[in-house]
C-alpha cells in the first residue's frame, strides 16, 4: 500500500501539540534558565503535560513556580502537588502574603489579591534570575492578549509594550535579551478553550475537582457566583445557598465564580463548553470586569 | 470526544483595511460559526452606543488595544479562532496599509491560505495588488480574492467578471499555485457562509465552504526529509543511561526507522534506530510532527544540525541570496553585521550587496538601490560565519526562511526568504 498525501495529516490537537512542544524546546535550548509558572488552573496543566512530552524520558530541565495568593483552593493545590511528585520537578511558591509582610507589595485593603501577584512575581523571577518564565495564556481568551507573541519580551521593569512587540515569523523565535530583561512564553498562544478540554479528555489527565460539578455553598455578587469561605465573607443583604457548579477557570477564590453546572465528566464538560454563549473569563473573572482595557493594563504592568 | 477524529486546522491570513469592510467580514465569520459570545458582543454593542455610533461596530471585536481604539485603526498582527465542524481556523489579522507590510509578511509566514478583499466599487487598487505580491512572495500555496461589497453594486455579473478577469491577468505574473475569485456581500451575508440568491449566476462555494475544504494536506513538501535537531535528550537516570535522543520538528519528508540518513555539517552517516512520540516509537514521522530521533551509531550531533536522506540533503552554504523584507526603523545597508536565525541554527551574516530593490506595488526592480528602509523588500546577498543547511524557499518554508537580529538591540530586523 502507498499512502498519498492526505493520509499525512495531523489532527488539528495533534497540530497544536506539535507546535507547543517545539516552543518549550526551543525555551530550554536558548535560556539559561526557563522557569514554568503554574496556577494549578487547566491550562497549566496542559502545559506540564506537554513540557513532560518534550523532553521524555529525560525529566523537565527547569523548576515550577507558583505564586500563592493565600486565597487558592485547596483542591487546586492538591493537584498541583500531584503533579509535582509525580514530574519529580522542583516547585518554587511565592507568597504574596510574605511579600506583603517585607514591604515587596502594598496591600491597601482594597487591591485584589490577584493584582499583587504582579510585584509578588516580579520580584521572585528576578530574585532567583529566571530570564524565561512559561505562562499559559491563550490568544483566544481577551482581545489585549490576541496581539500577544509567543516570545514575549519585557523590559528591566517586567513591562510589556505593546506597540513595541518583535515581529514572529515561520517558527523561527528570538530569544535575545539585555541584563535585567526577560521573556514571557505562551506555547499554548494558539490553543482555544475547547482544544484544552479536548486535550485534557485525550490524555486523561488530573485536573482539580472543582473543574467538575459538585455540591458547594455559593452566594451571589456582582452577578457571580461566588464561593463562602473565611476570606470572603459575605454582606449585608447576600445569602449563602448549597448548590451545584463547577468552575470554569480557577484562580483567586475571592474573585473567581463559578457556574451552575450538571457536568461531571469531561465529555459533558466539553459539550457545556462548545455550547456556551458566555466567555470563560466574562462569565467568572471578578479582575477582568474593571473597565474595557483592564487586562491590558495588567498585562504592561508585567502580569501573566 | 467533540473534535478530535478528523478536525484538521488551517491557518489563513487577511489584509485590508476598515474600508474594505474586513473587520465586518471577519466578524460575520465568528458571528455565523458562534464564536462571538454574549459577552463580547455586549461589550462592542455598549462601547458603539458610548461612542455614539448609529450601529454596532463589529472591528470593535477585533481592535484590541486600547491605543488601537483610540485612533480606529489596526496596528499589528492579531490572531482570531474559529471553528466549524469540520476544522479550525487560525486567521492572522493584519492592517493593509503600506506603513504595515511587515505585519503583514509575519501574518504570511505562516499561513495556508491568504484573503484579499477588493471592494467591488473601487475594483483592484494599488493595496490589493501589494497583499496579492506578499502572499505570493511568501508562497502562501491558496488565494482567494473575495470581490466585497457587491450589494453597493446591485450583484452585477459583469463587475464581477471584469475584477475577476484583471486580477487574473495581474496573477501571471506571481506565483500563485491556487486562486479563487468570490463575490461576497459581508454585510448581508451574500456567499459568506450562506449562498446568495442575489447571485444566481455565480456556480461556485460559498468563503466558507472554499476554507472549510480547501486541501493543505499536500502543502508541505513531504520528499526531502529534513530535522532541524533543536535539542539533545540525554536524561541523567539510571533507567535511561544511555539513551541519547535528537527532539526536533520536522521540517520536510517522511522519516521512518532504519532509514539511512546523514548529519550535516559534519557528514556523517547512521541508520534512524527508533523515532520516539513521547512514550511510544513510532513508525514513521512527517512534518510539522514534534519528535525525538535515536541513531544507531554513536556520532556527534548537537542543536544546529540537520538530520537528513543519504542521497537528498541541503548542501551546506555560506553564500546566501535571497528576497528579505526589512522591518526595522533604521536602514538595511551592504557591509551590515547581522545576527541570523535558521532552523535551529544561529549565526552571523555580513551584508555583501543588495541587488534591487522591490517596488511591491508596480513588482518593478530597482537595480540602482544601495539600502532597504522600513517595510521595503529587495534582494541581497549575504555571507555567513556558520553554512546554513537550506533549501529554496520554494521548495520549503521551514528550510527556506530565516531571521535576521540586530545584535545591539536584540531586535528581530528582517524576514528573508532564500532564493533558488
Amino acid at each position: 500500500m502507498t499512502k498519498t498525501h492526505s493520509d499525512y495529516r495531523l489532527s488539528q490537537l495533534d497540530q497544536l501539540e506539535a507546535e507547543s512542544i517545539h516552543i518549550f524546546r526551543e525555551v530550554a535550548a536558548e535560556f539559561e534558565k526557563p522557569v514554568l509558572m503554574f496556577s494549578g488552573g487547566k491550562d497549566s496543566i496542559v502545559m506540564m503535560r506537554l513540557a513532560e512530552k518534550a523532553f521524555y524520558p529525560a525529566r523537565i530541565p527547569f523548576p515550577v513556580l507558583q505564586v500563592d495568593t493565600g486565597y487558592d483552593f485547596p483542591e487546586v493545590l492538591a493537584t498541583r502537588d500531584n503533579w509535582v511528585d509525580r514530574l519529580g520537578v522542583r516547585l518554587i511558591v511565592a507568597s504574596v502574603e510574605q511579600a506583603i509582610k517585607d514591604g515587596i507589595v502594598v496591600d491597601d485593603g482594597k487591591t485584589p489579591r490577584n493584582r499583587l501577584q504582579i510585584g509578588t512575581l516580579l520580584h521572585v523571577l528576578e530574585e532567583e534570575g529566571f530570564t524565561a518564565a512559561f505562562g499559559g495564556g491563550r490568544r483566544d481568551e481577551e482581545k489585549a492578549r490576541a496581539k500577544e507573541r509567543v516570545f514575549s519580551h519585557r523590559d528591566e521593569f517586567g513591562q510589556w509594550d505593546p506597540k513595541n512587540q518583535r515581529p514572529e515569523l515561520w517558527n523561527l523565535y528570538n530569544g535575545r535579551l539585555h541584563e535585567g530583561e526577560h521573556m514571557r512564553i505562551f506555547p499554548i498562544s494558539n490553543w482555544t478553550e475547547l482544544d484544552i478540554w479536548d486535550y485534557i479528555g485525550r490524555e486523561g489527565i488530573e485536573i482539580p475537582s472543582i473543574y467538575y460539578s459538585h455540591q458547594r455553598r455559593v452566594f451571589e455578587r456582582d452577578g457571580m457566583l461566588l464561593s463562602e469561605s473565611e476570606y470572603n465573607p459575605c454582606r449585608e443583604g447576600e445569602t449563602v445557598q448549597e448548590r451545584t457548579v463547577r468552575f470554569r477557570t480557577v484562580g483567586d477564590l475571592t474573585l473567581t465564580g463559578c457556574v451552575e453546572s450538571e457536568a461531571d465528566t469531561i465529555d459533558k464538560i466539553v459539550e457545556e463548553v462548545a455550547a456556551s454563549r458566555i466567555t470563560e473569563r466574562g462569565a467568572t473573572r471578578g479582575d477582568d470586569r474593571f473597565s474595557e482595557a483592564a487586562m491590558e493594563d495588567r498585562k504592561k504592568e508585567g502580569y501573566f | 470526544m467533540s473534535n478530535e477524529t478528523g478536525m484538521d486546522l488551517l491557518r489563513f491570513a487577511t489584509a485590508g483595511s476598515v474600508d474594505d469592510g474586513k473587520s465586518t467580514l471577519i466578524g460575520r465569520l465568528l458571528m455565523d460559526s458562534k464564536s462571538i459570545f454574549e459577552d463580547q458582543m455586549e461589550s462592542v454593542q455598549k462601547t458603539s452606543q458610548d461612542k455614539g455610533y448609529d450601529y454596532t461596530d463589529l472591528a470593535l471585536l477585533t481592535d484590541g488595544l486600547r491605543s488601537e481604539r483610540e485612533q480606529g485603526i489596526t496596528i499589528d498582527v492579531a490572531y482570531r479562532y474559529f471553528a466549524t465542524p469540520n476544522r479550525k481556523f487560525i486567521i492572522a489579522d493584519t492592517p493593509g496599509h503600506v506603513q504595515y507590510t511587515r505585519n503583514m509578511v509575519t501574518g504570511a509566514s505562516t499561513a495556508d491560505l491568504g484573503l484579499v478583499l477588493v471592494d467591488a466599487r473601487n475594483g483592484l487598487t494599488e493595496q490589493s495588488h501589494r497583499h496579492a505580491v506578499i502572499l505570493s512572495l511568501l508562497r502562501v500555496p491558496h488565494l482567494v480574492l473575495a470581490v466585497n461589497k457587491m450589494d453597493l453594486v446591485d450583484y452585477s455579473e459583469d463587475v464581477y467578471n471584469e475584477i475577476h478577469q484583471q486580477f487574473t491577468q495581474f496573477a501571471t505574473k506571481l506565483n500563485i499555485p491556487d486562486l479563487t475569485v468570490i463575490p461576497i456581500s459581508a454585510l448581508q451575508g451574500d456567499n459568506v457562509v450562506d449562498r446568495s440568491e442575489n447571485m444566481d449566476w455565480y456556480s461556485g462555494p460559498t468563503l466558507l465552504h472554499h476554507l472549510e475544504h480547501v486541501h493543505v494536506a499536500s502543502d508541505r513538501d513531504l520528499i526531502d526529509a529534513r530535522l532541524p535537531v533543536q535539542y539533545v535528550v540525554r536524561p541523567k537516570s539510571d533507567e535511561h543511561h544511555d539513551y541519547r535522543g535528537y527532539a526536533g520538528q520536522i521540517a520536510g519528508g517522511v522519516m521512518k526507522p532504519g532509514d539511512e540518513v546523514i548529519v550535516l555539517p559534519s557528514g556523517m552517516t547512521s541508520k534512524i534506530q527508533a523515532i520516539d512520540l513521547f512514550d511510544k516509537e513510532i513508525d514513521e514521522a512527517f512534518p510539522p510532527m514534534s519528535v525525538t530521533v535515536r541513531l544507531e551509531d554513536d556520532v556527534d550531533v548537537s542543536r544546529g544540525d540537520m538530520i537528513a536522506r543519504v542521497n537528498n540533503a541541503p548542501e551546506p552554504s555560506q553564500d546566501i541570496d535571497a528576497m528579505v523584507c526589512w522591518m526595522a526603523p533604521g536602514k538595511l545597508q551592504p557591509r551590515q553585521k547581522l545576527a541570523i536565525k535558521h532552523t535551529t541554527r544561529t549565526g552571523r551574516a555580513l551584508v555583501k550587496d543588495i541587488q534591487y530593490k522591490m517596488d511591491i506595488n508596480t513588482l518593478h526592480r530597482d537595480q540602482d538601490a544601495d539600502e532597504l528602509a522600513l517595510n521595503e523588500i529587495g534582494r541581497i546577498k549575504l555571507r555567513t560565519t556558520v553554512p546554513l543547511l537550506c533549501d529554496p524557499y520554494s521548495r520549503n518554508r521551514d528550510t527556506g526562511s530565516f531571521i535576521l537580529i540586530d545584535e545591539a538591540t536584540g531586535v528581530t530586523v528582517a524576514a528573508g526568504m532564500i532564493n533558488d
